[in-house]
């Protein structure tokens, strides 16, 4: 069994999301500092799309909200992690939502089951009225 | 028309190349400039080269497939081109699949894609080139 590494955070950076731009910007970021934590080039496109995707909802379906990125560090190894979150209506059923190809609106439904494939970690907060949180990491290798 | 992304005409061939991040609304605004153009120009083909692009996430890939979709019924064909490796690598992952979309790895290859059996793409060049002289 391989633990969680402890990370320690060397620096946060904070993206409001309100529009269609604001995805673009946290894209941008994630690249930034997926390029310092020494990502392969894979692992920085993985992690970048899934970013792109959760940003999306949480303008999309949590009517705006922020994402916080930052460089971490368990001693050997380097990682990004990012939250993505929102004051929204929350998801009622997750388990639904986590499904590959289901949408509650026109999407492909590939947003939250694909990002999860894309990373290291992730982890979902949510419930019916209280928003939603999405954390993800991946680490170099 | 958005000014974001170039659709330049090449013969019958639309060449649309996406250089820079596209945000969603602008995405959708290129989809409505290339059916606008088929339709002007009465073009027969359509190369997508996104070999600018770092990442395809489903929007994008949506943004795709649906060009695609929109210019067979006006009667052109679409050719994505130019995808990079950890590109493809991820849509496998993210589990998007450009159903229905013919891709070459890159314009050169997408034109000869696009050209009758016996015409290759140096030579479709070549006539689009006299054309525009004439
Ligand atoms: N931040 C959020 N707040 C509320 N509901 C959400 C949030 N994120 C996702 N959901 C719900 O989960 C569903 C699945 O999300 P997912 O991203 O997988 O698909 P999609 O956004 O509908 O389509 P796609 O991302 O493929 O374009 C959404 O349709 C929506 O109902
Ligand atoms: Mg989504």
């Amino acid at each position: 069994m391989t633990t969680a590494p402890v990370a320690t955070a060397t620096a946060t950076e904070r993206l409001e999301v309100r529009a269609d731009s604001d995805v673009v910007r946290v894209r941008q970021l994630v690249r930034a500092v997926a390029q310092k934590a020494r990502l392969s080039l894979v692992d920085q496109t993985k992690l970048v799309t899934a970013a792109s995707e959760l940003a999306r909802n949480t303008l999309v379906y949590g009517g705006g909200g922020d994402v916080e990125v930052e460089l971490v560090t368990d001693g050997r190894r380097s990682g990004v992690r990012a939250v993505f979150s929102d004051e929204g209506p929350g998801i009622a059923d997750l388990d639904l939502a986590l499904t590959d190809g289901w949408t509650s609106g026109s999407g492909l439904g590939l947003g939250l089951s694909g990002s999860r494939r894309l990373v290291e970690q992730f982890s979902i907060d949510t419930a019916p009225g209280a928003g939603t949180r999405v954390e993800i990491a991946t680490w170099s290798r | 028309m958005s000014d974001a992304v170039p659709i330049l005409k090449i013969g019958t061939t639309l060449l649309v190349s996406i250089q820079v991040d596209l945000q969603d609304d602008t995405a959708l605004q290129l989809q409505e400039d290339v059916a606008e153009r088929i339709t002007r120009t009465g073009a027969r083909g359509v190369i997508i080269d996104i070999s600018g692009l770092e990442i395809v996430d489903s929007f994008i890939g949506r943004m795709l497939a649906s060009v695609a979709a929109v210019s067979r019924v006006l009667d052109a064909r679409t050719v994505v081109v130019g995808m990079r490796p950890a590109v493809a690598i991820t849509m496998v992952e993210l589990g998007l699949s450009l159903g229905g979309v013919r891709t070459a790895l890159d314009v050169e290859r997408g034109l000869a894609l696009l050209a009758p059996e016996h015409e290759s793409a140096e030579d479709v060049l070549l006539a689009a080139a006299e054309r525009e002289a004439r």
